[in-house]
């Protein structure tokens, strides 16, 4: 059951619908920031409020929801989320990737695809990629309006020129639909290429900067890069300690304070799930190791 | 072996209890109740209705206890349980000339209409620690205050030093908006836009936070976009709020505020178009709080710049920054979350410098030709 | 709500207004999401007339005194307006181009498309969504759709429109990212036609 004293889903009406018109032209614009008259929730600021209105006005009973951060469900701020809607909305929750109508996500892309019908609701700090470079949004706007991302380019380049790489490694920019330069959310580059074509919808919401912008499915999602520098992701020597995977983004975990360290999924249900079907890494094969 | 850290939940609600206790401190003394808070803090309830944008002695009390003294953190109570609120109308502007007056000085004329009243001050308190206070009921014997000293006995209004320039043509005309025109400006509905129009503006710094006015505003005072100011008057008392129900058509009041005021007069302009005269930077809070509302009237007309032609060249004149980052709940937010999990951001980044470093230690046969 | 305001009594809203206007945001959040697909919006309605139940479903779901609508000389009568204000409080639009939803209940005899408000260059978002009543969207002829929500092309069907429709809505793919976002309805029938989208003729 809700909380009483609230509305279903915490928002009042009004302010559902405001948002929904905003989610509404997000989506026939695609990468686009729509403004929004972002709420004061209770919860902090850069804490998800963002993504907190953005699922509050599109969730409904029928829904199950996935909350994660860092890719984990049981990070104390996603439990934190979740709670809330369980509070607010009583909804059914899930960690399972694909059982999962609605999925609000901070920083991470679940490591699962994301299938037709889905939607992913990201937190986003700050929603303007182009921020770095020019701290003024009436600037900023004017640049999206002329399509003027030469800077940005500028700017990777001299990455390249300095580190011989693009030294942006997460929050990787992204050219939405061959028009609006758009900034991921804090996601690992690891993840852009799971933005590209998705059958799912994708949401973003940044409560505090009051910005709402869309990936439609099957939209085209293109990191920036060079001829001579094509986009790569990350990749590790090592595999996963529990469940050996070799394709998942690993968090490092510290083990001692003499240099001991393994590597672990970030992704708790596709790790959890990949053990539950028999896969070990080498700490769950050797029970006294550290898997170093 | 690893396991992954689990049981967010119990930790959460233990961090909880663990709050509770430390809120209420030693249980062998008195638990504060939110009318002593009111009462007695009335200065910090003052402070968390105006940023909290909320007029609300008995909850911002309720917040003040809740968050433990921590006004920020009280400011962002009132403001979630404000969002709550259904929106029942739109008061009639208040009028200040009419202002039930407990304290209104002016440091441009040694007399004036409606006279010095100097109510009720630190200004010239010796800032001498008060060891009587330290004991419980050590207030108790204190001279009540002289009744001829509690404001003018007459509910004369008292005009405004402005509207004295103003009759001589000296000081820039400022008109008050024509009633059932377009509903001022409301940043907790609609997001700020730049340029912002001065009913905005005037509204995120009324709810803006104290310490950071007050440095922006300081700074104007040492010559980052100096602009010349006089403190016009200063005025706090009690207005009456009023709204126009629709099925009246005439103004009813429903209750009164008290607000402090201040019309500061600034560095006179003029062209060929305009004469010279003085120009206005304006300051209105919840309460009594003379050096936020000196401090909003300075960045108010530091952030009037573009409109009285004056090149913006430091930071208060600049109407992004100060805007964007004068709400600390915003501020507090962000600030903030840098607590939350960042390890898979750090990971990505440890991973491109570790390649980085290795490379140049070892450099790739190309780098080294 | 069985509400009367000096005469025939006003025809019902959502019988459970807040999962009701959730349920049916969904189905035009999802039409929106993948142009010229249908969607049922599966809520019982009875607007009064010209509008259908999925016109009326759109209005009750995202109008309200912040929105000021527009509608056509066949949806404008006393009893859809009296409905719109009691349900939604949406002020009504005298003119095309002050409205940010606009109610085409004869779409054949719709001004121009691009008398609508299409939104600025720094604020595309301020542009009009218009909700398209039509005969049915399975008879017509068909268009190609293209864009973003689209897999590969889609073929969209919507009777009743005028003639050159889809030639001024093509028209205006060039003025991207300004333009006008279309929701089609058709009893209780509901499919989208953002602006991101290219019509095929």
């Amino acid at each position: 059951m809700a909380e009483d004293g609230y509305n279903f889903a915490y928002l009042d009406e009004q302010t559902k619908r405001m948002i929904r018109r905003a989610i509404l032209k997000a989506v026939a614009i695609p990468g686009y920031q729509v403004p929004f008259g972002s709420r004061e929730m209770p919860l902090p600021y850069g804490w998800g409020t963002g993504g907190i209105q953005v699922t509050a006005s599109i969730i409904g009973r029928d829904d199950t929801l996935k909350v994660i951060d860092q890719g984990a469900d049981d990070t104390v701020n996603a439990v934190s989320i979740r709670k809330f809607f369980a509070r607010t909305a009583g909804v059914g929750t899930t960690e399972r990737t694909e059982d999962a109508t609605i999925l609000q996500t901070r920083h991470r892309i679940p490591e699962t695809p994301l299938g037709p019908g889905q939607i992913l609701v990201y937190q986003v700090p700050i929603p303007e990629p182009l921020r770095w470079l020019e701290p003024r949004e009436a600037e900023t706007r004017k640049m999206h309006a002329l399509e003027e991302y030469g800077v940005m380019h500028v700017r990777l380049y001299e990455d390249i020129a300095r580190f011989g790489h693009i030294a942006t490694s997460y929050d990787y920019p992204v050219r939405v639909n061959g028009r609006y330069l758009m900034r991921p959310s804090p996601i690992p580059k690891f993840d852009n290429p799971k933005m590209d074509r998705s059958p799912a919808l994708q949401l973003f919401g940044a409560g505090r900067e009051k910005r709402i912008y869309a990936i439609p499915p099957h939209t085209g999602v293109r990191s920036l890069d060079f001829d001579d520098h094509p986009f790569e992701v990350q990749k590790w020597e090592d595999v996963c300690a529990l469940c050996g995977s070799g394709e998942s983004f690993l968090d490092e975990i510290v083990t001692d304070d003499r240099g001991g360290r393994m590597f672990v999924c970030s992704d708790t249900d596709y790790c959890g799930r990949r053990r539950e079907a028999g896969h070990t890494g080498p700490a769950t094969r050797d029970p006294e190791g550290s898997g170093a | 072996m690893y396991v992954a850290v689990k049981g967010g939940e119990k930790a959460i609600e233990a961090s909880h209890r663990l709050l509770d206790s430390a809120r209420r401190g030693d249980p062998g003394v008195p638990e504060l109740s939110t009318r002593q808070i009111a009462e007695q803090l009335g200065l910090a309830v003052d402070r968390v209705m105006a940023e909290g944008s909320l007029h609300d002695r008995e909850l911002a009390a309720l917040a003040i206890k809740q968050a433990q003294g921590d006004l920020i953190e009280a400011v962002f109570l009132l403001r979630a349980y404000r969002t709550t609120l259904p929106r029942l109308g739109n008061s009639e502007p208040v009028d200040t000339g009419r202002m039930a007056i407990r304290r209104r000085i002016s440091a441009t004329f040694k007399d004036l209409p409606g006279g010095q009243i100097l109510g009720p001050t630190y200004d010239y308190t010796h800032r001498l620690l008060d060891f009587r206070l330290a004991d419980e009921g050590g207030s108790r014997d204190r001279n009540p205050a002289p009744e001829a000293e509690r404001g003018p006995a007459a509910e004369e209004p008292v005009p405004r030093v402005v509207d004295i320039l103003g009759r001589e043509g000296l000081i820039e005309e400022e008109s008050a908006p024509e009633t059932g025109g377009a509903p001022p400006a409301d940043i907790t509905r609609e997001p700020l836009r730049f340029p912002a129009d001065r009913d905005a503006r005037l509204q995120a710094l009324a709810r803006g936070d104290e310490g950071f006015l007050l440095a922006l505003g300081y700074s104007t005072q040492r010559g980052f976009s100096n602009n010349h100011p006089f403190a016009g008057e200063i005025r706090y008392g009690a207005v009456a709020v009023e709204i126009v129900p629709e099925e009246l058509g005439f103004a009813i009041e429903i209750g009164e505020i008290e607000v402090t005021e201040v019309q500061m007069v600034n560095q006179f302009t003029g062209n060929a178009r305009t004469p010279p005269q003085f120009t206005r930077g304006y300051g209105l809070v919840f309460g009594h709080q003379e050096r936020k509302a000196m401090s909003m009237a300075l960045v108010d007309r530091a952030l009037r710049c573009a409109e009285l032609d004056e090149a913006p060249a430091s930071p208060a004149q600049d109407e992004e920054f100060v805007l964007y980052h004068s709400d600390n709940v915003e501020a507090s937010g962000f600030v903030q979350h840098l607590k939350l999990p960042h390890y898979v951001d750090f990971q990505s980044e440890l991973e491109l410098l570790r390649k980085l470093r290795a490379e140049f230690e070892d450099p790739p046969a190309e780098a080294a030709e | 709500m069985a509400a009367t305001l000096n005469g025939p009594a006003l025809r019902p809203g959502f019988a459970a207004p807040v999962p009701d206007s959730q349920q049916v945001f969904r189905r035009v959040l999802a039409a929106m999401s993948e142009p010229g697909a249908v969607q049922d919006i599966a809520i019982a309605l009875t607007p009064p007339a010209p509008l259908d139940p999925a016109t009326a479903a759109v209005c009750l779901t995202l109008l309200d005194f912040e929105t000021p609508v527009w509608l056509d000389a066949a949806a404008d009568n006393d009893d859809t307006r009296a409905w719109l204000r009691f349900h939604c409080g949406c002020p009504l639009a005298g003119e095309a181009d002050g409205a940010r939803f606009a109610v085409l209940a004869r779409p054949e005899a719709a001004p121009p498309l691009a008398g609508f408000r299409l939104g600025s260059e720094a604020y595309p978002d301020e542009s009009a969504t218009l909700v398209v009543q039509a005969a049915s969207l399975e008879a017509g002829d068909a268009v190609d759709l293209r864009g973003p929500g689209i897999e590969d092309r889609r073929a969209f069907r919507a009777a009743g429109l005028a003639e050159d429709f889809w030639k001024q809505r093509r028209d205006l793919e060039r003025l991207f990212p300004l333009g006008v976002d279309l929701l089609f309805a058709s009893g209780a029938s509901l499919a989208a036609v953002p602006r991101s989208t290219q019509i095929g003729l």
